[in-house]
């Protein structure tokens, strides 16, 4: 017995609005709209409908929207019509439930409850578009002693060292969960934009080992794509041990999405789900960690810095401490509300911990320590603007991770549907023809403006404050403020309340 | 160690309770000759800047000053009252030799109230209590210090090198100099002086300025935004800021950079006031490649927002803007003189006719140094 489950969003044509051109029609992948020969206009099937807005943003008369529907249960508190929703669908299929993007739930997001200084009067604030305002930064190890040569001149004696225009990062997105073209969006942005870009865990495409210099590679439990030449092509080498979005579980992609190019990139099977296990199999504790970041290092002369990506889970301070101890030259954490291409949905929104907790937790612990010089850190999980950068960096990190936003500049409208794989935006998929729906051209174009406005933004945030170069702002924390926070946040982010002063 | 109290100061945090803020005037003088003056010339210049200074902290390092008592630690102490005397003293007795000591000479002066006890001391340290530390002599003196300032309530050591003395307080700085009789008491080959401008009211002695770090001394004017940046940063490595002050996070940073990274004055200048990255790529090859590393190295330690520091050290001193320049300094020599002060009326006040005056740029360091090294514990 299968309950109809109504559609949780309706698509509202204006009749008088529509010329029935049928551009809705041949855009729409799941076969919402067609054209009624018998009515002789257009009509739509919202249950299939995803809420993507692709037709409504391509509708030449403005004839289409999607609203929440007003089809309810009887009102229960307790059991909202998404829970119960998720119970008819589980009692029918008796699979586990699938879903896509980020945690969407109301938990708490801190950024917005962290509030930034300026400077008044005893300091001036600098102006960014008279003045020099340096976003640089240098990802890698910085704890070594102070060498000279016989001339007493110092050596550059520093490990590999990632450098960054400016403190973002495209984070990892695998080929396979992600389309040709919006890989080639990302290469291109990152190299225009003098970063880097990650590949995720389904190996590089060959015909994107000249954008290396720009390229992070990801080697995962299921080691998908991973060789000698993917390895010595890339500018960094990412261990991923975690993923914000489903900690303690590996990568998930549907057989669908398994295309020619994504199983001969991948080096497996073509049509067939990959699962990447939970655990790297080599890795049951940190030693194994360690061996593993060698064996990566050797294999590449130590040219490349090593990062080891985790999620953010309760005890990460110390993991992090581990991971610092182990040979590691970038942390990278994820916080609980980073996006997937697919993911158990019960995983997504109740496992892990947000991400400026974990950041202030893990920078806090390093110091203690007095090892946060031998790690950079980097976090994803969520930055949705530049001000969530200053805000990031001001709690301890040296650099973002993005990766939701960097698929909203390339069209993604968050309908959270990628694990379906017929993507209208040409982004999560690998059906030829809706992949061709995402010019590279202007991908990369729109990519490249976002990091370039939050540059500025970042820019103007930072000359406020009176701080002109980024790494004068990195762990400064009495620049940030807490608001609506108990002390136990407060302590843990590391923060005064606003109002409180210097 | 001084807490707020109601009695004391209506309960206003003091220096160390919350950041407080302050614009000022630096001023230096040194004969590098090693000839010694008084201190009448450095309270003229300081005093010539009056109104860069609100009376709410006046204060001074003298160098040389001490040439009968040259091997010993010259510590000055504030006290709030005879109990926490006897216990700071009984604490002395059991790390140190004390050779010498006795309460500061001062006279009465209107306009300086409130004035704590103030008591100076020579000491040495015990070589059995030193050697069973496993600490070298210097690490061992700075501990000493920094238990009696975080754990004896009502002390608070505030000199504590070499052959040099700080001497600061409460009120405009010419007063203070007048009060502590610098004029008439002491001579040295180098004085510096600092007048505050604090936007709160510390209404504590130790929060003045020079603050000193055996024979480091810092005067600085501005307020850096790059604070809590600096402070999380170098106290990975057992320094702990306690005061809160930028002078006291700049004096750590100094040390460190010097005294336990080794790099040389210029190097440091280099880190704490790097240059732009776009000013770095149009140096030489062989400058290019030292700024980056540093840069790369010691990124945490740029100090950012507006700053003019005199750093003085035995021998010398070293002058240094921050990287905008957006305090105003200026320097001149005339014959083995040289000057340092927050504006040219503080030089032209004790020396009308000079051969050189110039404002050096931002990030610039300036260094004069004594012509011949009088000794050891030079900064290289």
């Amino acid at each position: 017995m299968d309950f109809y489950i109504p559609p949780e969003y309706e698509v509202v044509r204006t009749a008088d609005l529509c010329i029935g051109c049928r551009v809705c029609e041949r855009q729409c992948a799941n076969e919402v709209h067609k054209f009624d020969k018998d009515l002789g206009k257009m009509i739509a099937d919202s249950s299939k409908c995803v809420n993507c807005h692709r037709c409504v943003s391509l509708c030449p008369t403005h004839a289409l929207k999607i609203v929440k529907s007003d089809d309810t249960y009887k009102l229960n508190y307790n059991w909202s019509m998404q829970t119960m929703n998720e119970v008819y669908r589980q009692a029918n299929s008796g699979g586990v439930l699938l879903s896509s993007m980020g945690n969407p739930t109301e938990a708490p997001i801190y950024f917005n409850k962290i509030l930034v200084n300026a400077s008044q009067v005893t300091n001036p604030p600098i102006d960014p578009l008279r003045e020099p305002m340096e976003t640089v930064v240098y990802l890698g190890k910085k704890d070594v002693d102070i060498q000279r040569d016989e001339k007493g001149r110092l050596i550059d004696n520093l490990p590999p060292q990632l450098k960054l225009t400016t403190p973002i990062m495209f984070s990892a997105m695998s080929y396979g969960s992600i389309s040709y073209n919006a890989h080639e969006s990302l290469a291109r942005a990152a190299e225009e934009l003098g970063i880097y870009y990650n590949t995720g865990e389904g190996g590089l495409h060959q015909d994107f080992y000249k954008y290396g210099k720009n390229t992070i590679v990801q080697v995962a439990s299921g080691r998908f794509g991973v060789h000698e030449q993917y390895l010595k092509t890339a500018a960094a080498i990412e261990i991923k041990m975690g993923q914000g979005a489903k900690p303690g579980i590996g990568g998930h992609l549907p057989g669908m999405k398994i295309s020619d190019d994504v199983s001969k990139t991948r080096m497996i099977p073509k049509g067939v789900d990959a699962i990447s296990p939970a655990p790297h199999h080599d890795i049951y504790s940190i030693e194994d960690l360690r061996q593993l970041i060698f064996s990566l290092k050797e294999a590449t002369a130590y040219k490349k810095p090593v990062i080891v990506k985790v999620a953010a889970v309760h005890n990460v301070a110390a993991i992090a401490s581990g991971i610092a101890r182990s040979g590691a030259d970038i942390i990278a954490i994820d916080g609980y509300r980073g996006g997937t291409g697919a993911a158990p949905t019960r995983i997504r929104d109740n496992v892990g911990i947000p991400i400026e907790l974990a950041l202030a937790q893990v920078d806090e612990r390093l110091r203690q320590e007095g090892i946060r010089d031998s790690v950079s850190i980097v976090v994803g999980g969520s930055i949705h603007s530049s001000s969530d950068v200053v805000k990031a960096i001001a709690l301890g990190a040296d650099a973002c991770y993005i990766a939701t936003a960097a698929v909203m500049a390339l069209g993604c409208h968050l309908c959270r549907s990628c694990h379906i794989g017929k993507c209208n935006w040409g982004i999560a998929t690998q059906r030829p023809d809706l992949v061709k729906r995402l010019n590279p051209d202007v991908g990369s174009k729109r990519l490249v403006n976002l990091v370039h406005a939050w540059t500025h933004e970042i820019q103007e945030m930072m000359g406020g404050m009176g701080i002109n170069s980024i790494e004068a702002l990195r762990g400064n924390r009495l620049m940030l403020r807490g608001v609506g926070l108990n002390e136990t946040e407060l302590k843990i982010l590391g923060i005064h309340h606003a109002g409180e002063s210097m | 160690m001084f807490t707020s109290d109601t009695v004391y100061n209506n309960g206003a945090p003091l220096e160390g309770e919350t950041r407080i803020p302050s614009g000022c005037a630096v001023s230096a003088i040194i004969d590098r000759s090693g000839k010694r003056m008084t201190g009448e010339k450095i309270i003229r210049s300081i005093a010539t800047m009056h109104d860069r200074s609100n009376g709410l902290g006046g204060g001074f390092a003298g160098y040389g000053i001490y040439p009968h008592y040259k091997d010993y630690y010259a510590f000055h102490l504030f006290f709030n009252d005879f109990s926490c005397k006897k216990e700071t003293e009984d604490f002395l007795l059991g790390h140190f030799e004390i050779v010498y000591s006795s309460e500061m000479k001062t006279r009465k002066v209107k306009g300086i109230t409130g004035e704590p006890l103030i008591y100076r001391y020579f000491l040495y340290p015990l070589s059995k209590r030193l050697a069973n530390s496993l600490m070298d002599e210097e690490q061992y003196v700075v501990k000493c210090v920094n238990t009696i300032n975080a754990k004896i309530n009502g002390a608070y050591v505030f000199s504590s090198g070499k052959d040099m003395g700080i001497f600061k307080g409460v009120g405009f700085p010419e007063d203070i100099g007048r009060f502590y009789l610098l004029d008439e008491e002491y001579e040295g080959y180098m004085w510096t002086s600092h007048g505050r401008y604090p936007t709160n009211t510390p209404g504590w002695w130790g929060g003045a300025h020079p603050f000193g770090l055996l024979n480091y001394s810092i005067v600085h004017n501005g307020e850096i935004s790059s604070y809590d940046a600096n402070r999380r940063y170098i106290e990975m490595f057992g320094y702990k800021c306690s005061l809160q002050t930028d002078t006291e996070v700049i004096t750590y940073i100094i040390d460190y950079l010097l005294r336990v990274k080794h790099l040389t004055l210029e190097e440091v200048a280099k880190v704490i006031s790097a240059s732009f990255w776009s000013t770095i790529e149009d140096k030489s090859e062989e400058d290019r490649a030292q700024e980056t590393y540093l840069r790369k190295v010691f990124p945490s330690l740029l100090i950012n927002g507006p700053f003019s520091i005199i750093f003085g050290f035995d021998n010398g001193l070293m002058a240094l803007n921050d990287r905008l320049k957006l305090r105003s300094m200026v320097c001149a020599e005339k014959g083995d003189l040289a000057f340092v002060s927050s504006e040219e009326c503080g030089i032209r006040v004790i020396e009308q006719d000079l051969d050189r005056i110039y404002a050096p740029a931002g990030g610039q360091p300036v260094i004069y140094t004594l012509n011949k090294n009088l000794g050891e514990g030079g900064v290289r």
